[in-house]
């Protein structure tokens, strides 16, 4: 099969954020960047499908700045055949513009599925494989977390709250991926090696129109400490009090 | 609070060591460290209180391509450059010195003599094995009574008819007893002349070949270190190193493999350094973390000083060695340096880490524990100490 796998690069998450003097962005100093997490664990679905189902080709789109094309070069370290660097100076928060120029270049390379992560670790709205496959005029299924694929045609499984839900769907289709897949397989050395050799196209990323814009970023309120209300059975009247008056939980 | 590595470890990096590294080599190492949380981190404590090497990670080592990382491809190997390859043993070590001995055995000790002075036959023949894992080697050449004095060994090859004949005792042979190829170093002449000190790889299935657990260690418990018997052992005619010769050929090994030790250290050392700057973030003692007093901070500063000096010097050891300007003295001096520090680093965490540092759940006392064998072995402190004498005044003292 020919797949797709769209990635996003953002701040690695071990490392400790600080909000830049602006107030709506990060201070990027020091930062490190990453694949977004599930956007690796649909790099790993993709190399699964195709382990499991014969030959076929692993195509990584990645759009962002310089430091983009070290990601996408891990990716094919992982496995994935071929890289598209779509350039671009930064990623706009909307996710729109971002879905209009992963659109010009995924519907010219023939996939049968396109993947992406169920959503971004940085901005986390889910929104991207939604908006692609509206573009291309593909069916979508979101938060994908087990998947079959035989003669043309799709089953995914979408775990929900108390319930398993299964999607049948024709391919080619956009699927956004949850973790249950698989976990990302750890590059080896000489996939490291053999990456430099795999061909990386760039060219300027087509952004549609931004849209919607961060206006502030601020970090969420402290916890305020916790009271003590007393000791032993004694307290226990006033914490009921407390808990259903003042706290309103109960 | 757990043990000090809880999550993805992040060594530090005080001075953007990462912007002197190449997308490769950084690659490398995430890989590398990846693996080692997700593989090593979860198993090493049970090993290392049970004395047991965890044997079932070294086919994930191999695929990964640790062993002899930086021997070409064309044998099977990853044909990283220097940097990287050290980058490998740092990230091993950081998890334990047993299992990056393992790798430094089989890589530098095992595959670069067969590949330094092997036969094409001979590398066609071992080197992907190694490589892969399907054989794993020792390297004899210390004996029970030369250790700093390699050139005085007393293990004897002899020539037939139809091959050799070795005899002779090898002690502190890491990977010793479950190795299924070993590389001997035996004098085929003389007894005092060291110039006819050759290598020999020998298959342990041998006749005549034992290899013995070495028993009671409280250092290096996660690695195997056997003591080997040769009695009137018989390898072919093509079991010699063909290009072996002297006692400068299992040197010039010993400083491939101590190179890839003062990387190591860096390891162990950042290990305990982010063991101790974690609890010191969360252990409360009167009213505060402990990493708001003075005395705990002037132990990370100097575990972080201490690193950061260890990091930019095996750098600039490896871009050296790429270059191939490295001398063996510059190894010594790294080797001498890196792990002295690395033990005090681990005393000094663990010393940080109060009662819970003497529990095996937390890493700095392993670390120091192996770091007094790394201290020891592949030429002790002090012997680098003379060696570095000798070098700057041109006067040997030993």
């Amino acid at each position: 099969m020919k797949i797709a796998v769209c990635l996003k690069r953002v701040p690695d998450t071990e490392l400790r954020f600080t909000i830049a003097p602006d107030g709506k962005s990060l201070d990027t100093s020091g930062l490190k960047y990453e694949i977004s997490t599930f956007d690796e664990y649909a790099v790993e679905a993709a190399l699964r499908l195709n382990e499991a189902h014969g030959p076929g080709e692993v195509t990584v789109v990645g759009l962002g700045p310089a430091g983009m094309a070290e990601l996408l070069r891990r990716a094919m370290s992982m496995g994935a055949d071929r890289a598209v660097h779509l350039t671009a100076a930064e990623v706009p928060f909307d996710g729109a513009a971002v879905a209009e120029a992963l659109a010009a270049v995924l519907t010219e390379g023939g996939y049968d599925l396109i993947l992406l992560g169920r959503n971004a670790t940085d901005t986390g709205s889910g929104s991207v494989g939604p908006m692609v496959a509206h573009r291309l005029g593909l069916p979508c299924v979101t938060a994908v977390s087990k998947l079959d694929v035989a003669d043309g045609r799709g089953t995914a499984q979408r775990v929900l709250e108390g319930a398993v839900e299964t999607v049948a769907f024709p391919l080619p289709a956009v699927l956004t991926i949850d973790e249950g897949l698989g976990r990302p397989r750890i590059p080896s050395l000489k996939g490291i090696m053999g990456a430099k050799k795999k061909p990386l196209d760039e060219r300027p990323a087509q952004l549609g129109p931004v849209r919607l814009v961060v206006t502030s970023l601020v970090p969420p309120p402290e916890r305020p400490a916790g009271r003590i209300v007393g000791e032993g059975a004694d307290a226990v009247p006033e914490l009921v009090r407390l808990l259903r008056d003042e706290a309103k939980v109960l | 609070m757990a043990g000090g590595t809880e999550g993805r470890f992040t060594g530090p990096d005080f001075y953007q060591m990462d912007s002197l590294l190449s997308e490769e080599e950084r690659a490398v190492r995430d890989t590398v460290r990846a693996w080692v949380d997700e593989h090593l981190m979860p198993v090493i404590g049970e090993c290392y209180m049970e004395g047991r090497f965890p044997k079932h990670l070294v086919p994930g080592m191999a695929e990964l391509g640790l062993f002899g990382a930086n021997l070409p491809e064309e044998y099977g190997c990853a044909g990283l450059n220097n940097v990287a390859y050290g980058l490998i043993m740092q990230e091993l070590e950081r998890g334990d010195s047993g299992v990056r001995s393992f790798a430094s055995v089989q890589g530098a000790l095992v595959m670069y003599p067969i590949y330094a002075f092997g036969s094409e036959e001979q590398k066609t023949q071992w080197l992907p094995r190694l490589a892969s894992g399907a054989e794993i080697g020792c390297f004899g050449l210390t004996e029970p009574d030369y250790g700093s004095n390699p050139g005085g060994l007393i293990t004897t090859a002899r020539e037939t008819k139809d091959g050799w004949v070795l005899n002779g005792t090898k002690m502190w042979i890491t990977n010793g007893s479950q190795a299924t190829v070993s590389i001997i170093w035996a004098k085929t002449g003389d007894i005092n002349d060291a110039k006819s000190i050759r290598g020999f790889i020998v298959p342990t299935s041998t006749p005549g070949y034992t290899g013995k657990d070495q028993k009671g260690k409280l250092s290096l418990r996660a690695s195997d270190t056997a003591e080997i018997h040769l009695q009137d052992v018989h390898v072919p005619k093509d079991a010699i190193l063909p290009k072996s010769g002297g006692l400068k050929s299992p040197l010039s090994c010993l400083t491939q493999a101590r190179y890839g030790i003062s990387w190591g250290a860096i390891g162990a050392a950042m290990a305990c350094y982010d063991e101790a700057l974690r609890y010191s973030a969360t252990r409360v003692m009167f009213d505060g973390p402990i990493g708001g007093t003075q005395l705990q901070q002037a132990r990370l500063v100097e575990m972080l000083s201490e690193i950061t000096k260890a990091q930019l010097l095996c750098l600039q050891l490896g871009r050296l060695k790429d270059a191939g300007t490295m001398t063996p003295q510059q190894v010594s001096l790294a080797k001498r340096n890196n792990v002295n520090m690395a033990t005090e680093c681990a005393r000094e965490s663990r010393r940080l880490l109060g009662a819970n540092g003497i529990l095996v759940e937390y890493h700095s006392m392993r670390h120091l524990a192996n770091l007094e064998s790394v201290y020891t072995y592949e030429g002790t402190h002090d012997m680098h100490t003379l060696i570095l004498g000798q070098e700057i005044t041109g006067l040997a003292a030993f």
